[in-house]
């Protein structure tokens, strides 16, 4: 398969992705090993497994997956003296509609994860380590697979690693194709056999009771390679890049309306919204205006482009100062984006320009969730493809007064109300796409000019 | 002794209570006086929180620097409450919770899980077997509404799928809550059923290969809050706000599972289990539940029966039992056998044992029963009451014991008078051409067998749904059986049968009332000391000093 190279933008750091697209890089360990791999493995298990949290948590890292929660807390939760084994899983189900980073991670630097998650596992105290991998990757889940054997004949992983004592197995589990497995309960299920229904938060935290009812972390991809770059280079050097509680580097993924869609590697709030679209990206195709972005991946809720967002700064003393700015001059970072309103999710950024339809937008991601939804609790089974219906409806000429309320209303009752984040994960679009396009979700409706959706005409 | 369990300070809708710690959200609540609704919790099974009608709004103290509550200007705990709703069922009560199971949030929440519940329901009422006890329909009431705002095509699903030989499944109305899954899981211990598909497209259906065959499959039927498992055996049979139920025990196995008994104008329709923790739980097995079907039978033995030469012809009750108790006057004691059952009540057996004492004869036993048991509630010893034929020496604690010598004694012609209570002895161990030269042959029964075509007097007597009276357990436990349906025709219970007869061999006078058969047992025997029937109560006494007739089996 020929590699079509791309030469990084100027304005990329990259740490996690330098590998990626490097002209002459191979998977093989004897490439990685070359380019100077495997010698943080060496520094950490030098470390005190406590230093190396110590470390991650310096750092400041944010979970890279789509939720944002600092991974040394996370790590934290693992009890001192805990006496069941415990468990470290890499979710590899990267499977948010716009996004696609941890692919390109797996299929050209598979060893920069493999000792992100052996140096992690030391930190954790874990013998026994998954990758979860989606099964829409079967090309990944071989490469791992064969990169994991490389490791082993060099002793990186199995017993006794380079002679420290620290005994590691890695092994590749691969999903069959639901988008549920990405979340960590849910995931935790499918390796243990069973149909991959979230938990219930309460009890089953996957820190305490995760897999096989045992203590259990579960990190993204990007995360553990992170860890890597943290032992390298030292929490607080890592904690240098990026923003106060932004930090690091984050590759955010870039598709829709743009001139050069793609994958940038940037320093965590380093670029505004409009330095991505328009100096990275290149702007929009000719002649067309940005009409809206989803900044973290299809869940998040989106932004729309002639809006004027009040952003609270926290200045180093302490005070607050409040700012009114356009979407241009929103900050790409974890808090920024959450302060407009929406979220860094995933780092999916779906740009639109003014020729999308957003009732044709939210309803391709109303297909999605519809047929993604686990159908373990009632909120989500029923209002997933409810909402569905309803925006599939509404293109097809058939809308009703009140649609677009009926829209919201559900998405209100899903919202919040189950057992995990899918619930808002297939409520924040509908949420926000009608709150922010209503007109259009009205003038829909009012193309059926017969219709009514009062309940007394529906029985 | 162990220490008491102790109490938590929890608010509910404002007011403070106490609740034992290790109390389920759900169940404070609902001993507050504020039901939740809920439908996949099961409090005999496992919390999966999967169909969120139970959300409720919960808070813990707030802290204060010192990690202390802060109190109130009530004293009490203020409360820092939680943003998202919580589900009560599958966490216990904490020293200074905060519930609400009343404000807008919680109504809204469970006006939104009623909708979605119902968006892709067939809405099938008029013709469902649920209907009437349907949790859905139940909910509705509160948190329903008129109209539905939805109007896009359901989502379609199997129907009348026959998940085993017993339970008939829908799938459109099923709202996949898991509680069959889990019983059958954890209860049952075989895991048969799962869902299969994902999202609304899901549904219920038995493993591939599998089939939901196991001896407790029905209560899938029972603890399903929709009309989604229907009882092969019972639907489309009976409307069941018509059903009148009556508290019995089931007289299959020596367990003496608790029992309601659904009939309608004199036909027995159903029997369902009835919780007692101490018995049976809230289950009981497919065999002893659906081994009713006799009692309807058109074949029911309706009216008493004499023979004259080769035939039986009908009499009146005093011809009959005349004609039985001068038949018994003819025989020494040593020639006449009383073979009573394991299947009578206490009440009955007493009775049969007074016959026993009146024509003084030492021939007597019970037919034993048995056949396999299983670890839940089937128990091998399949008489119910063998106990209480132990204890009121209707038998030895080898029931049975003495059958094959009578047996031969009427084969061999020493024994020339038999009364055989509710058995068929050709399935006793008696030949029939044996039995046909017995100069007396008194036989009571509900319905015609080999032993009842040879008898000379015929007496038809109550299903265990037409009596009452009490029977003892494998345990131990003294319960009650509770009269359903009216015998057919001319049939009578069995103990006024034997009081009758016993009163024409002995002319003494007899009781009239069952109340006062209890009354004459609890005077004579001492583990019915201080007893009536009317303080068994319906979930019946443990009693001393009766001991098991067999090894106990487990129990759920």
């Amino acid at each position: 398969m020929p590699a079509i190279l791309r030469t990084p933008h100027p304005r990329e750091r990259r740490i996690v992705f330098k590998n990626v697209d490097r002209e002459g890089w191979t998977t093989d360990i004897d490439c990685y090993l070359k380019d100077g791999g495997y010698e943080e493995l060496k520094k950490a298990l030098k470390m005190q497994p406590q230093e190396i949290v110590s470390e991650v948590k310096a750092s400041g890292v944010r979970g890279r997956g789509g939720a944002g929660f600092p991974t040394g807390a996370k790590w934290g939760f693992i009890r001192p003296g805990e006496t069941k084994p415990i468990y470290l899983i890499c979710n590899a189900d990267e499977a948010e509609p716009g996004t696609f980073k941890d692919r390109y991670i797996i299929h050209q630097d598979p060893h920069q994860l493999l000792e992100g998650m052996i140096i992690s596992c030391y930190a954790v105290n874990a013998r026994l380590a998954y990758i979860y991998i989606r099964g829409e990757f079967p090309v990944g889940a071989k490469i791992l697979e064969r990169a994991i054997q490389e490791a082993k004949e060099h002793g990186f992983i199995g017993k006794n690693i380079l002679g420290t004592g620290f005994d590691l197995e890695i092994y590749v589990h691969r999903g069959a194709g639901a988008y549920i497995c990405g979340e960590e309960t849910g995931l935790i299920e499918s390796i243990e056999g069973k149909r991959p229904y979230p938990r219930i938060k309460p009890p089953y935290f996957p820190a305490a009771l995760g897999l096989y009812m045992s203590p259990t972390i579960v990190n993204n991809v990007e995360t553990l390679c992170d860890v890597k770059h943290i032992v390298k280079m030292g929490g607080a050097e890592f904690a240098k890049i990026g923003r106060p509680n932004n930090t690091g580097t984050r590759i955010l993924c870039v598709s829709g309306d743009v001139q050069k869609p793609g994958y940038y590697e940037l320093e965590v709030g380093g670029v505004t919204m409009g330095e991505l679209i328009y100096d990275i990206c290149g702007g929009l195709r000719p002649g067309r205006k940005l009409k809206a972005v989803i900044p973290g991946g299809s869940s998040a809720k989106v932004l729309r482009a002639d809006e004027r967002y009040k952003i609270k700064t926290k200045q180093p003393d302490g005070t607050t100062t409040e700012a009114e700015i356009g979407i241009e001059d929103i900050r790409m970072d974890f808090d920024s984006l959450a302060a407009v309103g929406s979220m860094a999710g995933s780092g999916g950024v779906i740009v639109m320009d003014d020729s999308r339809d957003m009732v044709w937008a939210l309803n391709n991601i109303n297909q999605f969730y519809g047929h993604e939804s686990c159908g373990q609790c009632t909120p989500c089974r029923e209002g997933s493809l409810w909402m569905q219906k309803i925006t599939t409806r509404l293109l097809d000429g058939a809308g009703a007064d009140g649609d677009a309320d009926i829209l919201v209303s559900v998405a209100d009752r899903i919202a919040g109300r189950t057992i995990c984040a899918f619930g808002e994960a297939c409520a924040w679009p509908t949420q926000s796409f009608v709150a922010k396009f209503r007109d259009e979700f009205l003038a829909y409706a009012s193309k059926n000019g017969n219709a009514s959706s009062k309940p007394e005409d529906k029985h | 002794m162990s220490d008491p369990v102790p109490l938590l300070n929890v608010q509910i809708d404002g007011v403070w209570y106490q609740f034992p710690k290790g109390t389920r959200v759900i169940e404070a609540c609902a001993q507050a006086g504020k039901f939740v609704p809920r439908y996949c919790y099961h409090p005999k099974l496992s919390s999966p929180g999967n169909c969120r009608m139970c959300l409720i709004e919960m808070g813990m103290p707030r802290m204060g620097p010192d990690r202390k509550p802060e109190l109130g200007p009530d004293g009490k705990p203020v409360i820092n409450w939680i943003p998202r709703p919580q589900i009560s069922c599958a966490q216990d009560v904490a020293e200074g919770m905060g519930v609400r199971t009343d404000s807008q949030l919680v109504q809204d929440c469970r006006h939104g899980v009623m909708e979605f519940l119902l968006i892709n329901h067939p809405l099938d009422c008029p013709i469902c077997d649920q209907a009437g006890e349907c949790e859905l329909q139940e909910f509705s009431v509160q948190y329903g509404t008129g109209g539905s705002r939805f109007r896009e095509e359901k989502v379609k699903k199997p129907k009348h799928v026959h998940l085993g030989p017993r339970v008939t499944l829908d799938d459109e109305r099923c709202i996949l809550c898991s509680r069959c899954i889990r019983f059958m899981k954890e209860v049952a211990h075989d895991d048969v059923l799962g869902f299969a598909s994902r999202g609304s497209h899901s549904y219920l259906t038995a493993h591939p290969g599998r089939v939901l065959d196991s001896n407790y499959s029905l209560n899938t039927v029972d603890i399903c809050p929709v009309g989604a498992l229907t009882s092969t055996d019972f639907r489309f049979k009976m409307r069941v706000w018509f059903l009148k139920e009556t508290k019995s025990i089931c007289t299959s196995c020596a367990t003496g599972c608790n029992t309601l008994i659904g009939s309608r104008q004199n036909v027995l329709y159903r029997q369902t289990p009835r919780e007692n923790n101490d018995v049976n739980s809230p289950w009981m097995c497919d065999y002893g539940r659906l081994n009713f079907h006799d009692v309807n039978s058109t074949d029911r033995l309706t009216e008493p029966q004499i023979r004259h030469l080769s035939n039986l012809e009908t009499a009146s009750w005093t011809a009959a039992i005349s004609r039985a108790a001068e038949d018994l006057k003819r025989f020494q004691p040593t020639e006449i056998a009383v073979i009573a059952s394991g299947r009578m009540t206490n009440e009955e057996l007493w009775f049969a044992k007074k016959l026993v004492d009146s024509v003084k004869t030492s021939n007597y036993d019970i037919v034993p029963r048995t056949g396999p048991a299983d670890d839940l509630l089937l128990n091998s010893i399949r008489n119910p009451n063998t106990n209480g034929a132990q204890l009121l020496g209707l038998c030895s604690d080898q029931p049975g014991a003495k059958l094959q010598q009578i047996a031969d004694g009427v084969s061999q012609g020493h024994i020339k008078a038999v009364v055989a209570l509710q058995e068929d002895l050709t399935a006793a161990g008696f030949k029939a051409t044996d039995l046909e030269r017995l100069g007396a042959f008194i036989v009571m029964d509900i319905l015609p067998n080999e032993t009842t075509k040879r008898a000379t007097t015929l007496l038809p007597s109550a299903s265990f749904a037409e009596k009452r009276g009490s029977m003892i357990n494998v345990k131990g436990r003294l319960q009650r059986l509770n009269r359903a349906i009216q015998s057919p025709g001319n049939a009578r219970e069995d103990w006024e049968i034997l009081r009758d007869l016993i009163q024409h061999l002995t002319g003494a006078n007899g009781v009239y009332l069952i109340e006062d058969v209890f009354k004459q047992m609890a005077e004579n025997v001492p583990q019915f000391q201080g007893l009536s029937l009317s303080k068994i109560g319906d979930l019946g006494v443990s009693l001393e000093g009766v001991v098991a007739a067999a090894p106990v089996t487990a129990s759920a």
